[in-house]
């Protein structure tokens, strides 16, 4: 049904890949900087994010207001979104009305007006948006969490960026930031839907390949150093829950233990997506009752990042129990080889996922650009055959390497009763 | 630019199919084979209508024990096998319904069936399990009671709909969930689960033929004869007074603010003429109106917007920011102020113009995954829309005037009645 896809450098550097999908008549385009939280030095924490809130307050050809009407009017989705690597746009539109959103991005790429008093405006709301964050007791642990885990690596921040700096970064930081990143060289764009490639490839061309080059932007990346030994630390705060998160240092999505490390994860936590409740760390802490809910969770980045457990704990045990019993979980997998059975049914519930993800273009618009900012295409493509190649040997070998206590660390949210 | 290869038609009378089998249980299907998976989903007038105000959540907590152990099979069977193949399976209740829904890929479609028709039809609830879940519930109870959302939501519930099912949280209290037995459980099942009433929706990579024949074999041969009759909405009190309710959570750094007014059910024939309005109010392009005074001009919020819930009965029409503790006052005045303005000029012509294409330009969108098309054939159903709805979508759209908006907002919204719910420090 759908055709290979095409992959394109543009004379200014900028890079295309378009998949024909003929299933519906949509077209979900996305475009991807090579820019995110691990981008910004102390002080400018949050910077990425900001920008992209400031790519909506408009250009000239596109002022604010019209921007968001023209695209709603022609019944298109848009939106965007900043990760620790990247920071993405998306549009998904009836297919004959995508040629809006190409011309936009491609004026904004460059022509964002950056207005001071639309950044003070933004200010306002993205404090607020941190301050919504902050009610939430899981933010307050996964923040501390990143501090605790990364404190060389830029990955230490959380991608909103701290009060202090969002309080103090001015206009002209963002727009520097903003003609640093925002340069064709250092984009993908990735277009999946009900098009035709040539005929898309030469209006991609009639409107991004004028836009000069930039200079190759910097990417921040200090190398953390090994950890030695188990960090802990607790947050205190409002409410009666308990929650326990232990985060495990975790390699990049193109190490060669990247595919072990995935089977271990659909062992320990379930198939993304899915329920998880024959998984081994429910049923070890949820239905012994150490825990009312237990799930891992890790992402595909640049640099080696985390592979985290959150545990909300029974309100009658203590984490020290919770943790006993993840240890031995965790020891089991060390100790003994699985079975080659688990792992056929780690790529079965793969498999499902990917089918699941094919009923829609924006998903599929999505994983090209987003491969695209830690590997080739070819990863997201090879996927399932890679998880099938995996040995219980390789599972065992991965478990010993990064399920370390040494390598370890636990954070513990801390209720402190209704009265706060 | 784009040239359409194939042409998918939106659903309409030539490919859905619908079949209502010998025990009283619908079935609508729709094929789609552009993926090797299949969705399903449906209900059965199962809620927490039902329930006595001492033992609120009981709904809820059976619909979350069916799939705990069945006399068939136990919890972890039960999700060994659906787990095993990527699956998916899980029930939910409201005030009206229990409802399913799951996925799989095409060929585990019988397995699908099968375990819904044994949760359906032979729960065991066991009791450790029961006694699992409970402690599941008061925690999840515990950190709603520390949720600024949820709080001023349930709020806003209790203010809007006094007396009426709609005010109370289908997942209860610490203590009704403390005093649910397994008994009270048995008890709702035997009364109120059977096939009269209840719907299903198959969408995916199978022919209609096949879909029916597959349902008929997992759940043609329930049978309930005592099963209890539907439950009849009572009307509720109209509000006559403006209230507002504060609910303090000690240590939030952000309150939640919610201004609403009762909106209409979904079959009311004003009910486009309220959501094309709704839509202008909060919703189109940045959050419509709202977000503009609130979130691009004041810088207010993160997010403002209005929203419109319709269902059997009356609906929820309201506004929802969350906001600095210092600005709660700022934003009401921007809201109720914007009220104001919407119900004594409407809407502009261009607004209403805009939010119309807004509708029929998305509707390929929200119908392009086999979940968007479960909701939308049981919507089709529960609300009488007709097979045709789709095909007359448009029509309906554009016909929907300037003076019907002002008409239906005026006839909801009374400025001077507002009902407003915050939660926050």
């Amino acid at each position: 049904m759908a055709k290979p896809i095409t992959q394109v450098t543009l004379k200014n550097g900028m890079q295309v890949m378009l998949k024909e999908i003929h299933t519906a008549p949509i077209i979900s385009s996305w475009i991807w900087y090579r820019v995110g939280s691990r981008d910004e030095p102390t002080g400018r924490t949050g910077i990425s994010h900001w920008t992209e809130h400031m790519q909506f307050k408009g250009t000239k050809k596109f002022p604010a207001n019209m921007l968001d009407k023209a695209i709603s009017r022609e019944g298109g989705r848009w939106n965007a979104s900043t990760s620790h690597d990247s920071t993405r746009y998306f549009e998904t539109m009836p297919a004959d009305k995508i040629d809006l959103a190409l011309r936009l991005e491609a004026d904004r790429m460059t022509n964002s007006i950056f207005d001071p008093k639309e950044v003070a405006s933004e200010r306002t709301v993205i404090i607020s948006e941190r301050e919504g964050s902050e009610n939430e007791p899981m933010f307050k642990l996964s923040e501390a969490m990143q501090n605790y885990a990364f404190r060389v690596h830029p990955y230490h921040h959380e991608i909103i960026g701290d009060m202090a700096d969002l309080q103090t970064i001015t206009r002209d930081d963002l727009y520097n930031h903003y003609r640093t990143y925002y340069v064709p060289n250092n984009a993908v764009l990735a277009i999946a839907g009900d098009f035709e490639t040539k005929i898309m490839l030469k209006r991609i061309k009639e409107l991004f390949e004028r836009i000069p080059r930039g200079p190759n932007p910097p990417r921040l990346g200090r190398p953390e150093p090994e950890q030695k030994g188990e960090l802990r630390f607790s947050v205190e705060g409002p409410g009666e829950t308990t929650f326990i998160q232990i985060a495990y240092h975790f390699p990049n999505a193109t190490d060669p233990d990247y595919f072990p490390l995935q089977v271990l994860d659909s062992l320990l936590n379930g198939a993304n997506g899915l329920s998880y409740k024959t998984s081994r760390l429910y049923r070890a802490l949820v239905d012994k009752g150490y825990a009312v809910d237990a799930s891992g969770w890790s992402e595909a980045s640049i640099d080696p990042y985390l592979y985290r457990i959150t545990i909300t704990l029974h309100p009658n045990r203590k984490p020290e129990e919770a943790i006993a019993v993840l240890d031995s979980e965790i020891k089991k997998l060390q100790d003994e080889l699985v079975q080659s059975d688990e792992i056929k049914r780690a790529v079965k519930q793969a498999k499902a996922v990917f089918a699941y993800g094919s009923e829609n273009i924006t998903h599929q618009a999505f994983w090209m650009g987003y491969t695209a900012m830690f590997s080739t295409y070819d990863w997201f493509t090879t996927y399932l055959n890679k998880l099938a190649k995996v040995t219980p040997k390789d599972v065992q070998r991965a478990a010993r390497k990064y399920f370390q206590p040494g390598k370890r660390v636990i954070g513990t949210y801390i209720p402190k009763g209704k009265g706060g | 630019m784009a040239t359409s290869i194939t042409k998918p038609s939106l659903p309409s009378p030539k490919d859905i199919y619908k079949t209502v089998l010998s025990n009283g249980i619908t079935v609508l299907t729709r094929s789609n084979f552009n993926s090797p998976s299949v969705s399903m989903g449906g209900y059965l007038p199962a809620g927490a209508i039902f329930e006595s105000d001492e033992k609120l959540g009981l709904a809820d907590f059976v619909a979350s024990s069916l799939m705990r152990g069945t006399k068939i099979r136990s919890f972890d069977t039960i999700y060994n096998e659906l787990e095993s193949v990527g699956a998916s399976l899980g029930f939910d209740s409201g005030v009206h319904n229990t409802s399913f829904g799951g996925r799989s890929l095409v060929e585990d479609l019988p397995l699908l069936l099968k375990l819904l028709s044994e949760s359906l039809q032979y729960p065991a609830f066991p009791k450790d399990e029961i006694e699992r879940l409970r402690a599941q519930f008061l925690t999840g109870l515990a950190m709603r009671a520390q949720d600024t959302s949820d709080m001023a939501d349930m709020a806003l519930d209790q203010m809007l709909f006094d007396g009426h099912p709609y005010s109370r949280p289908s997942d209860g209290f610490p203590e009704t969930i403390q005093s649910i037995t397994r008994k009270d459980m048995q008890k709702f099942h035997r009364l109120h689960f059977g096939p009269r009433g209840m719907v299903i929706a198959i969408v995916g990579a199978i022919h209609p033929k096949k879909a029916v024949e597959a349902v008929e074999k997992f759940l043609g041969g329930w049978q309930v004869p005592g099963q209890g009759e539907a439950a009849v909405l009572p009307p509720h009190k109209p509000v006559r007074k403006s209230m507002r309710r504060h609910h303090t959570i000690a240590g939030k750094s952000q309150t939640d603010l919610l201004i609403g007014s009762v909106g209409p059910s979904r079959k009311a024939p004003e009910y486009l003429s309220a959501s094309l309005g709704n839509s202008v109010l909060g919703q189109f392009g940045m959050m419509g109106r709202i977000g503009d005074v609130v979130r691009e001009k004041s810088g207010l919020a993160y997010y403002a917007y209005s929203a419109l819930d319709s269902g059997i009965g009356p609906g929820r029409w309201d506004v929802a920011a969350g906001v600095n503790p210092a600005n709660v006052k700022k934003a009401i005045d921007l809201i109720e102020k914007e009220l104001r303005r919407f119900v004594k000029s409407g809407v502009t012509k261009e607004e209403l113009a805009d939010s119309q294409e807004n509708y029929i330009g998305r509707l390929p969108l929200s119908l392009e995954s086999n979940n968007g098309i479960v909701s939308a054939l049981l919507n089709i159903h529960r609300y009488d829309l007709g097979m045709d709805y789709y095909q007359r979508y448009a029509n309906m759209v554009r016909a929907v005037t300037r003076e019907d908006v002002l008409e239906t907002a005026r006839k909801y919204i009374d400025p001077d009645r507002l009902v407003i719910s915050t939660a926050g420090p």
